[in-house]
């Protein structure tokens, strides 16, 4: 053997040595350890601090590590107790007294109790600067609307008033009118109660520089709550870390480590999963669910959200009854939905997802009809009708309408077998689509809403409660009745009023509702007590081993 | 060469300052707004109006630049619109991580390349000369989120040798990482588990990212020792009954590998850049992904901060391998 070949031969031995090696060390989890459960997300919260955040991936942290004064029972809409166990408003529908859990601590060992609660509604009330900012206080902004001292007089009125501790367990909050929205809302994780000691030590305040906001304030990165699971460590771009609280007051957690990992890519997280590196994802793209059923747990979250086409009135032969009902009738939903839409998609009856209080069957429909819809046009005397047809062309993917140009396409297709003209109008979703539907210059357009928080307001509200430039009508009927139900304190009169409402603008017909969307999430078939959320505000402590 | 070195330094000024003007513009010229994506979908006109007021986002293009350029000079590039951290505290955290994999990625191409290439031309159409050439060949036109999917597929998920992403198992709660190049963390801080960890994290991305580089190696090098082979040194020098191993050592390599340190040179400043993709699908934590979502946000300062120190670097390690050019090769300096 001569010495280049034993070298060649001994560097191919090292090769394989370093291989091997590396194979052996692979660490290939297989979801082995049943104290650590890591969980893939899309990305990394800004902050895990609730009233600075608006992004579900915040909200999920933050969901874990803190809580609020009432909840959603895990896995559906209904508002149950947190830390007030229970509460209740006074005639005027403005004072609301709530009656705070004993015996809870925050993680820092301190006490929570009413003192508690009002610091940090006062704290919100009273944010000034850059925490007035729209994209930092986007849920204070939205419920409450402004603040003690409103920096920009957009801001209107706060609907918070006041706070009161009357004693350590009742805390009185009053607000500046009567709002039924208001318990539902306090559900957000926006509003979780942190530990005002360590509010006070940390700090929330920010700067803006650069054309960038900034937390000064290390409170975010410093979470003290009350929650099943205690904030560990963040190393950014790696993993967050939680560990469980074993001083929680209520069910303790199952496993002891909750590990958070961003993965951005779709195909990464799957890969991820299959190869043991993590133990469940969200956000599961609708091509990999049918692979992924057999093999692993597939957690369905059921729609809250709704895709329509809408009708501005102001563009004429829209604010024609029968116009809009012969487009109602001329659309292929079911085909639509079946089509391109994922598995578990649904057609929309109405306005309202079928998982939100005040959704009714018993709404007027419209089946799919072409003839009928020739019928209204010719009633209508628009037998030779041309419309404008607005879509996202570009950068408008939404969980409601995953590809708005499919939608748009068929929409199209159909509308021309009754012989509607359709001028096609795809332009870019922002700015050029956003802004032409907001500001009542699309005609007729295709959109959609993904809820808040799990109220009929965030919808119906949100949609019909004054005049919009986006729909351009002047209905009182429809702008009192949900400024009734918004009013309304009872809930049983306030869901039948939200059904009452739910006839009327189905009737009326505004737009047409298509499509309700669930999205996904995976986990490991070693792991389970998991359940989907419709908020996908999931609690991670009721995972268990199998 | 002193001379030499301060001109290309002067040089930069006015390449700096085109590129940031570009770049300026071209992340202005995206379409949608930063806040837009910073509002979602629900954000009214008037909301999204009064967020640029604030930030001044609405002011004219030359107030912002001017504002950008001061601020720039001071190392200050503003926050993150992702993560409202500032842009140069980003940067030094994510550095590191695309550093040691682009340093990885060139190991394997030139440790690779340079022996490849080599024999390829010493066995000049034979068959290994064929198979390297086709080889480099698909190697520098394989899309490289493609490779790196299928080698996550054979490697991790079905052969379950190597992790799939990340740069460090997230059950390793006891790792330290006193310098953020995690392999050379697990040494200093003697855990071998976490050495070996991230080293085996390191394999498949440093194979995606090294395969061009591999494949451009591997070319250079053959045609450099198939040109030096010609040469009538060598053929002087093989004739006076030299080993062939003295031959190639003295006159063949050291000659042919001068185009190669060019290249290797080049290259490193494409793969510090060019992680894009590889990082993404990776889920590695460096400058690459972060780029790759910062576009997606219309996240400006961090695009501007990123891209411009990127780009620094590039020139910085262009002009390193014209200096070591004229040091490796005598005739440079003369000239």
């Amino acid at each position: 053997m001569n010495g280049k070949r034993r070298r060649r031969l001994l560097a191919l031995a090292l090769a394989g040595t370093l291989a091997g090696a590396l194979a052996a060390c692979g660490g290939q989890g297989g979801g082995g350890g049943k104290d650590v459960f890591v969980f893939g997300t899309g990305s990394e919260p800004k902050t895990i601090y609730g009233p600075y955040a608006s992004d579900g991936e915040t909200f999920r942290v933050v969901r874990q590590i803190y809580e609020g004064l009432v909840t959603n029972e895990p896995g559906t809409t209904k508002i149950v107790p947190a830390l007030a166990e229970k509460w209740e408003a006074d005639a005027s529908g403005k004072v609301w007294t709530f009656h705070l859990r004993q015996g809870v601590k925050f993680h820092d060992g301190t006490d929570f109790n009413a003192q508690a609660v009002c610091f940090n509604f006062d704290r919100w009330y009273n944010y000034t600067g850059a925490s007035q900012s729209p994209d930092v206080t986007y849920y204070w902004q939205t419920v409450f609307g402004g603040f003690k001292k409103n920096e920009d007089p957009k801001l209107g009125p706060s609907l918070y008033q006041s706070c009161e501790a009357k004693d350590p367990q009742t805390a009185v909050i009053t607000l500046s009118k009567p709002s039924a929205s208001f318990i539902p809302a306090l559900s957000l994780p926006a509003f979780s109660i942190a530990s005002p000691a360590a509010l006070q030590k940390y700090g929330d305040q920010l700067t803006i520089s650069n054309g960038s906001v900034q937390y000064t304030g290390k409170i975010g990165e410093n979470p003290v709550g009350t929650g099943p699971y205690k904030f560990k460590e963040w190393k950014r771009g790696d993993r967050l870390v939680l560990e469980r609280n074993d001083e929680y007051w209520g069910e303790k957690a199952k496993i002891k480590t909750l590990v958070f990992r961003a993965i951005s890519d779709n195909q990464a997280r799957l890969q991820e999963l299959q190869s043991g590196g993590i133990d469940g994802y969200d956000l599961v793209a609708a091509e990999d669910i049918p692979k992924l059923r057999d093999q692993y747990n597939l957690l369905e979250r059921e729609a809250l959200n709704v895709a329509y086409i809408g009708f501005n009135q102001k563009k004429k032969p829209l604010d024609d009854i029968r116009v809009r009902k012969a487009i109602a009738h001329a659309i292929n939903r079911e085909a639509l939905v079946k089509s391109k839409y994922p598995p578990g998609a649904e057609v929309a009856k109405e306005f309202l997802a079928p998982a939100i209080e005040g959704w009714t069957p018993d709404v007027p429909q419209y089946e799919y009809n072409p003839d009928k819809a020739k019928q209204l046009l010719a009633e209508a005397g628009q037998t030779n009708l041309t419309l404008e047809f607005w879509y996202p062309s570009s950068g408008g993917s939404r969980p409601y309408a995953p590809d708005p140009s499919a939608n748009f396409q068929s929409f199209k297709a159909d509308l021309e077998k009754v012989g509607i003209k359709v001028v096609a109008k795809g332009v870019p979703w922002t700015p050029d689509f956003l802004g032409a539907v907001d500001s009542g210059k699309a005609q007729m357009y295709l959109i959609g809403w993904n809820a808040d928080f799990a109220d009929a307001d965030n919808f119906l509200g949100v949609f019909f409660q004054a005049e919009q430039p986006r729909f351009g009508f002047n209905n009182p009927q429809i702008f009192n009745l949900l400024n009734q139900a918004e009013q309304e304190t009872d809930p049983a009169k306030r869901v039948e009023l939200y059904q009452q409402a739910n006839k009327v603008v189905m009737d009326f017909l505004p737009g047409v509702p298509y499509a309700h969307t669930k999205s996904y999430l995976v986990i490991r078939k070693e792991f389970t007590g998991l359940k989907a959320d419709p908020l996908s505000n999931e609690v991670f402590a009721k995972v268990s081993p199998a | 060469m002193l001379r030499f070195v301060i001109r290309r330094l002067l040089l930069l000024v006015p390449i700096l300052f085109g590129l940031s003007v570009a770049l300026f513009a071209w992340v202005r010229a995206l379409p949608g707004s930063p806040a837009q994506a910073l509002l979602g979908e629900r954000a009214t006109p008037e909301t999204i109006k009064r967020i640029e007021e604030l930030y001044g986002l609405n002011e004219p293009l030359h107030v912002q630049y001017w504002k950008f350029l001061v601020q720039a000079a001071q190392l200050d590039f503003g926050s993150s619109i992702q993560t409202n951290r500032p842009v140069t505290e980003e940067m030094l955290d994510r550095f590191p991580a695309t550093f040691e994999l682009a340093v990885a990625a060139l190991v394997f191409a030139v440790a690779l390349g340079v022996p490849l290439g080599y024999f390829a031309a010493r066995r000049y159409r034979t068959w290994l000369d064929q198979v390297s050439v086709t080889g480099s060949l698909i190697g520098i036109t394989i899309p490289v989120f493609f490779l790196a999917y299928l080698l996550k597929y054979v490697f991790s998920v079905q052969l379950g040798w190597l992790p799939a992403s990340g740069r460090q198992d997230t059950r390793i709660f006891d790792a330290e990482h006193p310098t953020g190049f995690y392999v050379l963390d697990g040494l200093i801080t003697g855990n071998m588990p976490a050495f070996w960890d991230a080293l085996a994290h390191l394999v498949l991305p440093a194979i995606a990212l090294g395969t061009i580089p591999l494949a451009i190696v591997t070319r250079i090098t053959r045609a450099a020792v198939l040109d030096v082979l010609h040469e009538d040194y060598v053929r002087t020098a093989e004739a006076k009954g030299l080993a062939r191993r003295v031959v190639t050592r003295r006159h063949v390599l050291r000659n042919a590998l001068l185009p190669v340190s060019t290249v290797v040179g080049l290259q490193f400043g494409l793969l510090m850049s060019g992680a894009v993709l590889t990082e993404t699908v990776f889920a590695w934590n460096g400058v690459g992904s972060f780029v790759a979502s910062a576009i997606f946000r219309r996240d400006y300062p961090t695009l501007q901060g990123f891209i411009l120190v990127i780009a620094l670097l590039f020139a910085l390690v262009n002009l390193l391998v014209d200096i070591s050019y004229g040091l490796i090769d005598p005739r440079v300096r003369v000239k």
